[in-house]
């Protein structure tokens, strides 16, 4: 019998740097409309991983593949075309341009128009740009200049230029660091909701503990390169090997406490 | 053989100076994150400062002693500069930087000429190196012999002086992070001016040390300015060590490319360089530029597309335009033509710099070759206008491809620096290879047809061409084509993860810039009826660059605009005064400081506080209409 490839599988990835491994044998998958979070404490290896994903960073050993195909040292651009949507840690838009103008890129992209010289840009996908902006509630600031955004809009801009290609699966580089303790829950349920709704797979690095909590349905974490726990967030939070390495003695209390109060 | 080894030792010896040029503009550029263009230009200052001390000092330490004191004496001016000018500026895009110390470099060229005259000076030999050493019948000189050993010798104490002072940890440190230097209490301002001090000095030395060598003149600073700009593009902008091989490469290269290519040496410096480009971007010892610093100050209005009032208001300034040969004369008619073909090149490099966001300082290479395609199929080939005017901007264009190809791989000052290198090396196989070119003699009898012979014609046709180039450029402006490449501009970052291949993009870009100043320089060959190497120099592509930033670089009409008042300004002035460099400089230098967003970003800025300020719905100008003359 045959069983559908997953969305996202990442087999045996590893990579050193001099002598040191950054990533050592990390393995995982995602299935579509999944919420992964990637975890673990500085150093341990998230970024480097999250690089080899998107084509940033190349692995010395391993394959990652998407829906079956192998994805391994692309270029970043190509695998957007596979399908992938992402955000950046620090946002990175097209600061002078307008709000649509940005989504319109992207949508010019999809529509493998980059090199038109004689059409109209301004009308280029004009409704499909308005939608992708309302979904993620920036429908008031169409003809904003990008570069007047405060940082939790442009955070918003990004998912809806990352939701251009009407992607697969989203990747997204730590989506609530600098935004205000309101504005992540906001932006996470959205991400959370619109996932479900398209059967997105949505792969996040996060160091805020209960924005993962709360919106992933699966965590793995890694430690100094390797993956040492993977499961639901009540499995993951009562991992003793978790809480000894990633969390610490100190947090160990405070976690416990936490959960006391809230129980 | 002894005479591949004088051969040898002769590229040694020239290495010497270049790499005191290029090492100074290293430092420089490291802390200050500066490309000084007046580098050459202070080389040149310490060649005929220490050619008049050595006039004035009598004797071997008299000679010497004047070498040294020209070098501080440079130095000092240096320091002058950087409190007055550079302190000003060390906050603007990198263009602007670039842009005012190239107009330094103008008025230098007009202030040595006024002081020391315009003909060649020849100095004095150097006491006790005024002879030459016998090796196997071939003589070498042997102040070569001092030269080759000061290079090393010179590398030696810039290497202690940056590991074993206190200085020079700070200078490494500001060349890592200068804002966390400054973070840290270090006086900034200070450290700036004296690593500044230190670099102009370097320049000087080896200007100085040149005399005994070479005759002064008053062009040697653009001649080492491109010889430095690629050494340092070899060798990485930043590394002295990379300045020290890339100076004897460049210097070895340019000894042994007279046996290869005797016509056309410079080809084989091209060559290594294209080739170290491709598989070190960055240069041998170089690291990779941190991405462009944001500039506060200098933001972006959204580009928005004419309203149908402002069509018919360009409709209406180009009709007033067309009315010109009703009452004017042919004086006027031809000005009219030459501004007319300047605004094709204008707004060329427009769309290049300011919607691709690459300051290319080479673009007249590719008017220049449009111009000489003309020249070619006319006069060689014997074509009619028609087909020339259609056919000759493919040599811009194919050049475009060519160079274009290399100098997207770069970005910046990299690129800035790289286009210029470029169009050097086109102007030297313009003037060097006169069997086909004429050399200085130029190209002539390059006249139009009939049809197009009379003054009049020649500005309808001109003037229609202008009109067609400018509402092309601006289509695509707005086409997908311009938001991708105004994306690769804003984030390269986000560029490549919405899948746009964002050097093939700026590589599109690069020709269609390229083939348009091209068709300028096509138009332009016909109305002066001759091509000369000129048309591709250095000075033609500043005139591009200031057009641009006197309309406003980041104004979609400010190219034409900038084009109409510069070039008008610019006939006017060389027609009342012989120091046309000395007042285009300061102009430049002016805007720079004081005007940084042009003529139509300041309307624009005005129009916006009066919006600001008076009831919505007024029926308000936000861009200046755009004209076509």
């Amino acid at each position: 019998m045959s069983v559908a490839p997953p969305l996202l599988a990442v087999e045996g990835l590893t990579k050193s740097y001099g002598g040191v491994h950054a990533v050592r044998g990390v393995s995982f998958s995602l299935r579509a409309g999944e919420i992964l979070a990637l975890i673990g404490p500085n150093g341990a290896g998230k970024s480097t991983c999250f690089d080899m994903l998107n084509g940033q960073n190349k692995p010395d050993t391993g394959h990652v593949r998407l829906l079956g195909e192998d994805t391994t040292g692309r270029k970043p651009r190509e695998i957007w075309r596979m399908g992938v949507g992402r955000t950046f840690q620090i946002t990175a838009t097209f600061a002078t341009m307008t709000v649509r103008e940005n989504v319109q890129v992207a949508l010019i992209s999809h529509g493998k128009q980059l090199y038109n010289l004689w059409g109209s840009a301004p009308n280029f996908d004009r409704g499909e740009a308005g939608r992708l902006l309302e979904l993620v509630g920036m429908g008031g600031y169409a003809d904003r200049p990008c570069g007047e955004l405060a940082y939790g809009d442009l955070k918003r801009l990004e998912l809806a230029v990352a939701l251009a290609n009407q992607p697969k699966l989203l990747l997204m580089d730590e989506p609530t660091a600098g935004m205000a303790p309101r504005e992540r829950v906001d932006l996470m349920r959205l991400t959370a909701q619109i996932a479900r709704e398209k059967s997105i797979g949505v792969l996040f690095t996060e160091h805020d503990m209960d924005v993962v909590f709360e919106h992933a349905d699966r965590i793995i974490v890694l430690n100094r390169g390797t993956l040492i726990a993977e499961g639901s967030p009540a499995e993951v939070r009562g991992n003793p090997q978790v809480q000894a390495v990633y969390l610490g003695e100190g947090l160990l209390y405070d976690a416990q406490h936490r959960e006391g109060a809230s129980a | 053989m002894a005479f591949y080894v004088v051969q040898f030792l002769t590229g040694l010896a020239s290495a010497a100076s270049l790499f005191l040029v290029a090492s100074g503009l290293s430092i420089i550029f490291g802390v200050t994150r500066i490309v000084n263009f007046a580098h050459g230009a202070f080389y040149m200052i310490g060649a005929y400062v220490a050619f008049t001390l050595t006039e004035r000092l009598s004797g071997a330490f008299g000679f010497w002693g004047a070498i040294v004191i020209a070098a501080f004496a440079v130095a000092l001016i240096g320091v002058l500069v950087e409190m007055v000018l550079l302190r000003r500026i060390y906050h603007a895009p990198e263009l602007f930087q670039l842009l005012a110390t190239f107009g330094l470099t103008l008025m230098v060229e007009d202030l040595v000429v006024l002081i020391w005259g315009p003909d060649d000076l020849v100095g004095r030999r150097a006491p006790g190196f005024k002879g030459a050493i016998d090796f196997f019948g071939q003589n070498i000189p042997s102040y070569d012999l001092f030269l080759i050993v000061l290079g090393p010798v010179v590398l030696g104490i810039l290497w202690l002086l940056f590991q074993r002072t206190r200085w020079g940890v700070l200078v490494r440190a500001a060349t890592q992070d200068r804002d966390m230097v400054a973070a840290l209490g270090v006086n900034q301002k200070w450290l700036f001016t004296s690593v500044f001090a230190v670099g102009v000095f370097l320049a000087a030395l080896g200007g100085a040390l040149q005399i005994p060598r070479d005759a002064v003149h008053h062009a040697m600073d653009l001649r080492i300015i491109v010889e430095v700009f690629v050494v340092v593009v070899i060798g990485g902008l930043g590394s002295i060590i990379g300045a020290f091989v890339a100076a004897v490469l460049v210097s070895e290269l340019n000894a042994f490319g007279i046996l290869i290519f005797p016509k056309i040496s410079i080809i084989l410096v091209f060559l290594v360089m294209a080739a170290v480009l491709i598989v070190r971007p960055w240069g041998l010892f170089g690291r990779p530029e941190a991405p462009a610093r944001k500039t506060p100050g200098l933001t972006v209005n959204p580009w928005r597309p004419l309203t149908s009032n402002e069509r018919l208001a360009s409709l209406a300034a180009f009709v007033i335009a067309a009315t010109l040969p009703l009452f004017a004369g042919n004086y006027a008619l031809t000005v009219g033509s030459e501004i007319a073909i300047f605004v094709i090149f204008a707004v060329s490099l427009h769309f290049l710099m300011s919607v691709g966001g690459l300051a290319s300082f080479g673009h007249a290479a590719y008017f220049g070759l449009g111009a000489y395609g003309v020249a070619f199929l006319a006069k060689m080939a014997g074509l009619p206008m028609i087909v020339c005017l259609l056919l000759g901007p493919l040599l811009g264009c194919m050049g475009a491809a060519v160079f274009g190809f290399f100098a997207v791989q770069l970005s910046g000052v990299y690129f800035a620096m790289l286009t210029l290198a470029f169009a050097q090396i086109v102007w030297s196989i313009a003037f060097q290879w006169v069997s086909v070119t004429g050399g200085d003699n130029g190209i002539l009898g390059v006249w139009p047809s009939s049809w197009a012979a009379s003054p009049s014609h020649f500005y309808w046709l001109a003037l229609g061409v202008a009109a067609l180039v400018t509402i092309a450029l601006r289509a695509m402006v707005f086409s997908p084509f311009g938001y991708a490449l105004r994306a690769t501009r804003d984030s390269l970052l986000r560029s490549e993860a919405v899948g746009i291949n964002a050097k093939r993009i700026q590589w599109t870009a690069f020709v269609i810039a390229g083939t348009t100043a091209g068709i300028g320089g096509a138009l332009f060959a016909y109305l002066k009826g001759s091509v000369f190497p000129d048309n591709l120099g250095i000075s033609l592509s500043v005139d591009a660059l200031v057009m641009v930033l006197l309309g406003g670089v980041e104004t979609v009409s400010g190219a034409v605009i900038g084009a109409i008042v510069y070039k008008a300004l610019n006939i006017w002035l060389v027609s009342q005064t012989d120091l046309s460099k000395l007042v285009l400089g300061g102009f430049i230098v002016l805007i720079v400081v004081v005007f940084p967003k042009g003529i139509v970003g300041m309307l624009e800025m005005l129009a916006q506080r009066r919006r600001k300020t008076s009831p919505p719905g007024s029926p308000l100008l936000a861009k200046p209409i755009e004209s076509a003359e």
